[in-house]
């Protein structure tokens, strides 16, 4: 199926959960926050979430700032 | 929050002792600082500044120029009610005294007011004995309001009220409420408050609190000098200002500190205090607090108010009279005390122009930016509480 | 120096309690382990992160593995969000992400000053008070801004000393003295302090803390320009607390006021 991460179209296995698509890109799932369609995943929810054809993933992490 | 929480004896009499150590030194470096400190006011305050009261006063004249410019703010009291449940020891309006007991109904007051008028006064100060039976809230909101409509500035001085009532006051445009807590003592507060509501010393302390949370335009503070120790007053009162200022800082504050003249009963101040002694604090307080309103009452002699009031002073009663119905029929009620300054209103003026400063009589109009007071609203408020 | 004076002096934040009066970011820094040396060797405990998308292109990068979480409080903050609803959803980022309720509340919808828009700034602090967190907002020196900050439940100001990254020093002194004076929360100055002087100045008039970024992360020597902004902050703060002489004016006045008063 496929999916917009962060404004990039994105082919992924299908019933892949969140904590899966993390894996896949190499983010640490603690420290990485996820909105599924403006909606904010929370760390305990990332193993069970499932992602669904055509969902809309924003993944924001922290970086320096003042 | 509420200054009770904040405001603890213990921690006074400990700044107490700070400031009578104060060096010559410590009061040099008081009077150079460019934003005096609660430290500077310490030293300003103690024993060793005695001798630097010209310096003081040099600086203290300065900032009220400068804050204020070269005005004085003349008010009158109408006494509305002689009636008390209190036994205050220093007050003529002791239950427990012998007194012709009055209270005038608002048609009264007015009375009392129109003679106001005819001397000039504008800005006039409601006070009360506590004596919610006689004279009620909803009495003295129904004066107010009457006044309202000729007086541009009405305070009031009564007893303590919670926050609902202070909003209904406001309503029916009343602009000011002054509380005195005589002394901020706790054991010298038991020791002079013998009988009555205003025994609770905590309700008391947490009104100035109520006057602010109820929206009032200004809350005026004040203590009895000559109960206890002055210092003791002073530092209380200045650390209760600044709380003020801080929590509700759309209010004016100002502070009133008169010394206590023989009342109905022979009264003696225990801790008199002395002419140089009431001038220092008076001088300090402008200098800690440059904004702060500070009122002179007529307790003090002509010789006194005519020497201070053009160094620090921003507001004084002149002429009045101390009991009900005193500027129409005196000598029918008794007063609450002597007062020492008899000259008439217009001398007082006179007096006044002389030091070079303008008497301003009214200073503001609620006119200019506020609705008419609202006596049905503030009547209904009064219905439910 | 007494060192008597700064014993017990503690900064105070919501219910926290901390030794060091100097907030560090963690911007514009050229590598992580230079920004790890700073940190440590400013002395700080607590350091503000930012939230933004991730580069999927360099997955790898994350600042939070150069950050000992044990030992510095995170304070992340809201740098993006030009309007409340968007400082918002930073903010609820930001927890998701399991960090403290603590944000740094940013709101700057102008892109050439970053200066904080007032009004959007007070409406997201009202929202963000009432989801629970513990708010830190950044102003302009503006002190009736400050009193209505303080008045929804803030737990700090941070008022600008002037334009973010400009290293300008304090250039709006009066009122961040007012706003120091009025103010019943702690004062953070932030923003625009360019050298330990400015630091220095700002503990000096009785601010609380300081917060630096820049002056330090674009050093020559970023490690000791940490250090340097740590004395300052503590000479600030020791003069403060001991009490400034300050340059006199002459008081004798030319004729007594006080003969009224007699010698009693």
């Amino acid at each position: 199926m496929r999916v917009v991460v962060n404004g990039e179209g994105m082919d992924i296995e299908e019933g892949a959960t969140v904590a899966a698509l993390l894996q896949t890109l190499g983010l640490p799932g603690d420290r990485t926050v996820v909105e599924l369609s403006g909606q904010v995943v929370t760390r305990d929810e990332h193993p069970s979430k499932l992602l669904t054809d055509g969902d809309t993933i924003e993944l924001i992490r922290f970086v320096g700032g003042g | 929050m509420l200054f009770n929480d904040i405001y603890a004896p213990e921690d006074v009499r400990a700044l107490l002792n700070r400031s009578d150590q104060t060096t010559p030194e410590q009061v040099e470096r008081a009077l150079s600082a460019g934003h005096p400190s609660f430290s500077d006011f310490l030293a300003l305050i103690s024993p060793a500044a005695a001798d630097f009261l010209e310096p003081l006063a040099a600086r203290a004249q300065r900032i009220t120029r400068e804050r204020f410019g070269r005005i004085v703010r003349l008010y009158a009291p109408i006494y509305v009610s002689n009636e008390c449940t209190n036994r205050c020891a220093y007050c003529g309006f002791n239950r427990g005294n012998e007194v012709h007991r009055v209270t005038l109904t608002p048609e009264e007051v007015l009375e009392e007011a129109r003679a106001l008028w005819r001397e000039g006064f504008r800005d006039i100060l409601l006070v009360s004995g506590e004596a919610p039976h006689k004279a009620p809230l909803s009495q003295l909101v129904e004066t107010a309001y009457l006044l309202s409509r000729d007086f541009p500035s009405i305070s009031v001085e009564i007893y303590p009220l919670e926050r609902e009532g202070y909003a209904s006051l406001e309503r029916a445009g009343v602009e000011g409420v002054t509380v005195f807590q005589e002394t901020y003592d706790p054991e010298l507060y038991a020791k002079f408050h013998l009988g009555g509501k205003k025994r609770d010393y905590n309700y008391r302390l947490a009104t100035p609190d109520r006057i602010g949370a109820a929206g009032m335009r200004k809350i005026g503070l004040g203590a009895l000098l000559g109960l206890g120790p002055w210092r003791f007053e002073a530092i209380s009162l200045a650390l209760h200002a600044l709380y003020l200022q801080k929590t509700y800082w759309q209010t004016n504050i100002s502070i009133s500190f008169p010394r206590i003249r023989e009342a109905s009963g022979g009264f003696t101040p225990p801790s008199p205090v002395s002419d140089r002694e009431m001038a220092q604090l008076a001088f300090a307080l402008r200098v800690l607090i440059p904004d702060v309103g500070l009122t002179l009452s007529t307790r003090e002699t002509p010789a006194f108010r005519d020497g201070i009031t053009p160094i620090c002073f921003t507001a004084t009663s002149a002429g009045s009279k101390t009991e009900p119905g005193g500027y129409t029929r005196p000598g029918e009620a008794t007063e609450q005390f002597a007062i020492e300054d008899s000259r008439t209103p217009g001398e007082v003026a006179e007096a006044i122009k002389a030091m070079g400063l303008e008497p301003v009589w009214k200073d503001w109009d609620r006119a200019f930016i506020a609705p008419e007071p609202r006596i049905h609203q503030a009547k209904e408020t009064e219905r439910t509480l | 120096m007494s060192d008597t004076i700064m014993v017990g002096d503690t900064l105070k934040i919501a219910d926290r309690v901390f030794k060091s009066r100097l907030l560090v970011g963690t911007g514009k820094f050229e590598r992580p382990e230079l920004m790890s040396a700073a940190i440590e060797a400013s002395g700080t405990q607590i350091v503000t992160v930012a939230l933004r998308r991730v580069d999927l292109t360099r997955p790898g990068e994350d600042i939070l593995s150069a950050i000992d979480m044990e030992k510095y409080l995170l304070l992340p903050n809201t740098s993006g969000a030009r309007d409340a609803e968007e400082a918002l959803r930073l903010a609820k980022m930001a927890r998701a992400a399991g960090m403290p309720d603590w944000i740094k509340l940013e709101v700057t919808p102008e892109p050439r000053y970053l200066l904080p828009d007032p009004v959007e700034t007070l409406k997201a602090a009202e929202l963000l008070v009432k989801e629970g967190f513990t708010v830190l907002p950044y102003i302009g020196a503006d002190p009736l801004l400050a009193k209505r900050l303080e008045e929804v439940g803030t737990a700090t100001v941070m008022p600008l000393g002037s334009p973010i990254g400009s290293n300008r020093g304090i250039l709006t002194r009066a009122s961040i003295e007012i706003i120091i004076e009025q103010a019943n929360i702690p004062v953070v100055v932030d923003a625009g302090l360019g050298a330990p002087s400015h630091a220095a100045e700002a503990m000096e008039m009785g601010a609380d803390a300081v917060l630096v970024n820049t002056a330090i992360a674009v050093a020559d020597d970023p490690v000791g320009m940490a250090k340097a902004f740590a004395l300052g902050v503590e000479a600030g703060r020791a003069g403060y607390l001991s009490g400034l002489a300050s340059s006199s004016r002459a008081a004798a006045a030319s004729s007594p006021l006080t003969g009224f008063l007699g010698k009693n």
